[in-house]
Formats: structure tokens, sequence, C-alpha cells
């Protein structure tokens, strides 16, 4: 359905590029309604996601044990390209599904784990303290985080494990300035 | 690999209704004009190698009141369902082995490909630097979503591709939605484009969308 026949393509060329129009393929699934029909499809779809909270700390283990695993392989076996990697995408998606899961604290932790990864210029030369800390934090979070008076402990570690890894890639980047102007970068995620 | 494919089945969930509703102002038709977007005509993939985040984009889809949504858990996959499903809208992850979201897209946006290389993309992701945005928005991305996915943030973006759908653009380098989404009086720099004065639309910039409503 979402693709115009090509005679509905308009081309309009100029000196150095083409600018190319049609009819907004999806128009058919916009209809004009009355004000008396109105729903909520977000409240319905929060609705649903709450539906599923329950799974969400047996989501989490799975991420952390995942997250866990993959720094173990490297712990025994040393760094190559695929365990960096599996690292990397471990914390990566830990950073992105924890504030989901009810877990915000360790999705800044994740956060400031792969800013590790990302920006260490050599990560045989990071020293393991940095990545157990981050990694051991997440796991203690995910295991506690039931306990009512864990979860301003949680923030204030979140807060102070990113200020050690800042304060460690700005010190390792300082002779590489591409680097140090992405570490240094606001987030574009409000409240970061 | 197998292809997921997950269709929501008439009748099967109470919160899925044959008609999918939704009323909201469109920009374009004027203040006070009331929309409403049929979810259940909209096809959709899905793309990310985490399993519970498909869960969630799935569940959301199908609340909002979407049938088809195919799932792939990776770029190759998603490229071949893409050719077979033809979806209208496709939303994928950045992060994935052996090819990522970024590479999906500009795959897909591949001017004289016999598929559609017009399809709206909504990169969702955990990356939340504004060079990422960047990039993205370079490779043919239509709109950014930061993760935490919240169901305000899926919405808008997917109602910003069904309502206001932008011009495509090619250059030598670039093809893909017009990048240029406000005009810039005070613009300074060298231009990319020569030839013509144009319509811009005005509409946030994909930076600002990603800062707002996450």
């Amino acid at each position: 359905m979402a693709k115009n026949s090509a005679r509905d393509i308009e081309v309009t060329a100029f000196a150095t590029h083409q600018i190319i129009t049609q009819p907004n393929p999806l128009r058919k699934v916009l209809r004009r309604v009355e004000e008396k029909d109105m729903d909520d499809p977000i409240g319905r779809a929060e609705q649903a996601l709450a539906g599923l909270s329950g799974e969400f700390k047996d989501w989490m283990t799975t991420e952390v044990n995942r997250l866990s695993a993959a720094y173990v392989a490297i712990r025994n076996d040393g760094f190559t390209k695929d365990r960096r990697d599996e690292l990397f995408r471990a914390a990566h998606d830990i950073k992105g599904d924890a504030a989901t899961f009810g877990y915000p604290a360790a999705a800044g932790i994740a956060e400031s784990l792969c800013r590790v990864i990302e920006h260490a210029p050599d990560l045989e030369r990071v020293p393991a303290e940095l990545f157990t800390h981050h990694i051991n934090a997440i796991l203690a979070i995910v295991h506690e985080n039931t306990k009512l008076d864990s979860i301003s402990v949680s923030a204030e570690l979140s807060r102070r494990l990113r200020k050690v890894a800042d304060e460690y890639l700005t010190h390792v980047n300082r002779d590489r300035p591409e680097h140090l102007e992405m570490i240094l970068a606001p987030s574009i995620v409000p409240g970061e | 690999m197998l292809p997921l494919r997950t269709v929501a089945k008439r009748g099967g969930n109470p919160s899925l209704t044959p008609v999918a509703i939704w009323l909201t102002k469109v920009d374009r038709f004027g203040p006070g004009v009331m929309f409403r977007i049929d979810f259940n005509k909209l096809r959709f993939l899905v793309c990310d190698d985490n399993p519970h985040m498909r869960r969630i984009l799935r569940t959301l889809l199908h609340s909002f009141g979407a049938r088809e949504v195919y799932e792939a858990e990776d770029g190759a996959t998603a490229l071949e369902m893409y050719s077979h499903y033809v979806p209208d809208i496709v939303i994928t992850d950045w992060a994935m082995p052996i090819f990522d979201g970024l590479e999906l897209a500009q795959m897909i946006r591949q001017p004289e490909s016999k598929g559609n290389p017009y399809a709206p993309i909504i990169m969702l992701t955990g990356h939340s630097e504004k060079r990422r945005v960047t990039v993205a928005r370079d490779a043919g991305v239509t709109e950014f979503l930061a993760k935490p996915i919240s169901a305000k943030g899926l919405y808008q973006r997917i109602l910003n591709v069904v309502a206001n759908p932008r011009p495509f653009i090619k250059t030598k380098t670039y093809f893909g939605p017009d990048r240029r989404r406000n005009t810039n009086s005070a613009y300074m720099g060298p231009e990319r484009r020569v030839g013509e004065k144009h319509e811009v639309l005005q509409q946030p910039s994909l930076l600002d969308k990603a800062r707002s409503s996450i």
C-alpha cells in the first residue's frame, strides 16, 4: 500500500540535486473524524505495557547475566573485536531497556560503561576495576531493587561511577580532541 | 534464521479493535481539524536484536491497533522481509549484529532499487548523542526516537510520518527525506544545494524532536 506508482512521482531537477515529490502514500490511513469519537491509543498502549511489567524483573536478570557473561569471556581470554562488540551491545541494551523495566539507575551505569568501551583508546589498558565496578553495580541494583531504601543509593552509585569514568576518559583522551568533544557533549535525552 | 511474524487475530485481544482509532490535530490541515490513523491498515516491520524490546514494540503497536507487525532480529533478515512484505513503516534499532540499523536504512534508501526506497524509517535506539542523530539523518532515517521507549514518543513519530511526509532529495551523496525542516535566514555556511529557491517544510529538526517527548 505504501508505494505510489512511478507516474505519481514528480522529479524536479536542480543543478546539484533533485527534489522528488509524490502524493502521500499513507493518506488512506488518515481519516477525518468527529470529536465525540475520540479515543486514547497512548493510554491503551501504556496500560498494555504495564501489563507486561510482571516480566520485567526476569527480563532484566537475563540482560545483566548476558553482560556479566560477556565480561567473563573477556577476563578469561582477552579482548577481541567480537567480544568487545558483545560487551558493548549487552551494555547498550541495558542502557536502552533498563529504565523501561524500572531500573533507571542501571541504565545510567550501563551508559557510563558504553562510553568507556566506545572512547577508551586501548581497552586492554583500562583498569579492570572500572569494568567490574560498573558491572557489579548493575548486578546489585537488579538484585536489590525491591528494597525501598536502595533507590537513592542506586542513583548515587550511578552518579559516582559516571564521574569516575568521565574523569578517566577525559584523561586518556586529552590528546584526542574529537573523542573529548563527544565525551563532554551533552546527551539529547532530557534529565541525563 | 527464520523471520518472525506476529499478526493480531481479529477478536483475539480485547485491546485490538478492527479499526484503530485516534484523533489528533494534524498541523498541515489547520487548527482544530481532527484526524485518526487507521493503524489496522498499516504494515510495520520491526527490527531489533533484543527479544524484550521486540516484545515491547509489538505490544505497543498492537495496542495502537496495528494488526500486521513483522519482526526481524538483525538487519539482513529485516532487508529480506522488507522486500517480501513491503511494510509501510520500518522501526529499527541501531546497534545489531551482522549489519546494523544504519546500514539497513542505507540499503533501503537505494534510489534505483526495485523495492520501495521511500518507506518511512524510525530509528529507535539507545544512542543519545547529537552526532548519532546527524549520522542517522544522513543515512536517510525519517525519525529518531531515543530509548527509553514510551508509548507517546512512538505514537508521535508514527503520526508524523503518516501525516507529514517530506519530499525526498537526491544528490550525489544523499538520497532520503528532506533534511531541511526549517528556513534559517541567519545561516552563513556553505550551501550544499545550488539551483533555485525551494519550499522548506516547517518542522522541528530531527535533533529537536529527539530531545523532546522521549
